[in-house]
């Protein structure tokens, strides 16, 4: 699934954003990725959708290793990957069914295919009755809906969410939760990224917690007896 | 394929001014090649009409036998690089002159000018050394008093063609090169303004070719227009040239074909450029 193997990250201005990141995400696995502002969350995700490339170490996600992969290789590895973000990232003028369509679209999914898996995809998060509404004619919390339907339409192993809630009210933010725990509960796996812990305490979950690019505590494993820092 | 072609029509259309204007930039990058090439075309024919004129002119010392000048004129004429050798008597050279020169015909008189044999080259070998090589030779008989062939005419004019000919072909690569910036540039712009989508297509896991298709075709049909604008101005200009000025030729299907190719590469390259450069930014 998602391995990182004593993974550290050094950008040549800002300097060391990630050191001795070892973890793994087992399939099915429902995870928080949490910590502060700037402890590493963000790096984390974008090694794992293999927008960044490890500076030591090795991040492997699906048998594909993130040192060596190429460009080709990456993006057919995003097609088995659902990824969500904070902003949503929606074409604004294109409507809700168009969005989710356009994933399947540019990954040469054949015509007839499409438009069964956007219904089926809208109709998983809630938004059958909005298929045609525009962005700015949903609530933040629809949006944040129609992006995971996008993520989900080409049914990947893992959705990847960095502070999937961070722009929503309590109300949408519980919403999107549940529909988090929904799609984990048919298997698929989630690695979501927060700071916002009432919402991890809410439920049982894995908890990874960063600062200053370390991995500070993790549920799954039992907590170093080291003096310093975890595994090399 | 379809799909990268709609795109590239949205493009289009969602910004009508930006293509507009990328596609009149390439015209007048070409416009301006157009008009160079069309110069160049037109001094190089002219050359040629001068050139075909170029001739050895051998004069003949008063009194020689007729059978010395057959026997030279058979033996220049199978020289490889001569086409042929007329003899012109002194009669024949009075008639020549007092046509050229009809102001001065009553000046003239019988046996004032020398026989001459003239010799004109095969076409390929009308160059200055070639030239100067068989006049040379002609020079050796006896009975050969002197030889014209107005070596620096000749001279100056290969010196014309060369400059002529590297002066379109240095100017011609830097408009090209000009062009393909400019239209990198609207493409730039085109790709900036939908960098969103891009960023989403590579998300979602579009590969390179694909999210680089649709600016391709986009470069490529700007590229297209441009060429055949380019060349409607061209065509537009020799046409204005020939009324008010000098008979113009203008290029041929072959060449007008290789303009508008010659605009696609450009639209291609500008655009393969630009995405380029953004997809190894993102």
């Amino acid at each position: 699934m998602i391995r990182f193997q004593g993974v550290g990250k050094e950008y040549p201005r800002t300097g060391i954003a990630l050191s001795h990141i070892t973890f793994h995400l087992r399939k099915g696995e429902f995870a928080f990725l949490t910590g502060p502002s700037g402890s590493g969350k963000s790096t984390i995700l974008k090694l794992a959708y293999m927008e960044e490339k490890p500076s030591h170490g090795d991040v492997r996600v699906s048998g594909l290793s993130g040192r060596g992969a190429s460009r080709r290789e990456v993006a057919k590895l995003r097609r088995k990957l659902g990824i969500v973000f904070q902003d949503f990232r929606l074409l604004e003028d294109r409507n809700a069914e168009a969005n989710v369509a356009f994933a399947l679209e540019v990954t040469d999914t054949p015509k007839a295919a499409i438009q069964p898996r956007v219904h089926r995809a809208l109709a998983q998060v809630g938004l059958a009755s909005k298929a045609t509404s525009f962005p700015r004619e949903l609530s933040g919390g629809e949006q944040q809906r129609v992006a995971i339907a996008r993520a989900l339409v080409n049914d990947p192993f893992v959705l990847i969410a960095d502070e999937p809630t961070g722009n929503l009210d309590d109300r949408a933010t519980r919403g999107i939760f549940q529909l988090l725990r929904d799609i984990n509960s048919t298997g698929t796996a989630v690695l979501m990224a927060t700071h916002d812990l009432d919402l991890v305490r809410r439920a049982d979950y894995r908890v990874i917690e960063l600062n200053h690019g370390r991995i500070v505590y993790d549920s799954a494993e039992p907590p170093p007896t080291e003096a310093a820092g975890g595994a090399p | 394929m379809r799909l990268a072609t709609r795109e590239a029509f949205t493009g289009f259309r969602k910004s009508p001014l930006l293509s507009v204007l990328g596609i009149v930039t390439i015209a007048f990058s070409l416009f301006a090649f157009g008009l160079f090439a069309l110069v160049a075309l037109n001094i190089r024919n002219a050359l040629q009409a001068v050139e075909e004129r170029v001739e050895i002119r051998a004069f003949v010392a008063d009194g020689t036998s007729p059978e010395a000048i057959a026997t030279a004129m058979g033996d220049i004429g199978s020289f490889p690089e001569v086409q042929q050798v007329t003899y012109v008597s002194p009669d024949d050279a009075l008639v020549r002159a007092k046509e050229e020169m009809r102001e001065f015909s009553d000046v003239f008189e019988s046996g004032f000018l020398p026989g001459s044999m003239d010799i004109r080259l095969r076409p390929g070998f009308r160059d200055p050394a070639t030239v100067k090589a068989v006049a040379d030779r002609a020079g050796t008989y006896q009975f050969v008093d002197d030889v014209r062939y107005g070596q620096e005419w000749v001279e100056k004019l290969y010196r014309l063609r060369t400059l002529a000919t590297f002066a379109g072909l240095a100017l011609g690569a830097a408009f090209a090169l000009v062009a393909v910036i400019i239209i990198g540039a609207t493409i730039r712009t085109a790709v900036l303004a939908r960098s969103r989508e891009i960023a989403i297509m590579r998300l979602v896991g579009a590969t390179d070719g694909f999210v680089r298709m649709p600016f391709l075709i986009d470069g490529f049909v700007k590229g297209v227009l441009g060429g055949l604008l380019a060349l409607g101005m061209t065509w537009f200009a020799a046409q204005t040239i020939t009324r008010h000025m000098i008979q113009t030729e203008f290029f041929d299907a072959r060449v007008a074909a290789l303009g508008v190719i010659a605009g696609a590469l450009i639209g291609l390259l500008g655009s393969l450029f630009s995405v380029g450069r953004h997809l190894k930014e993102v």
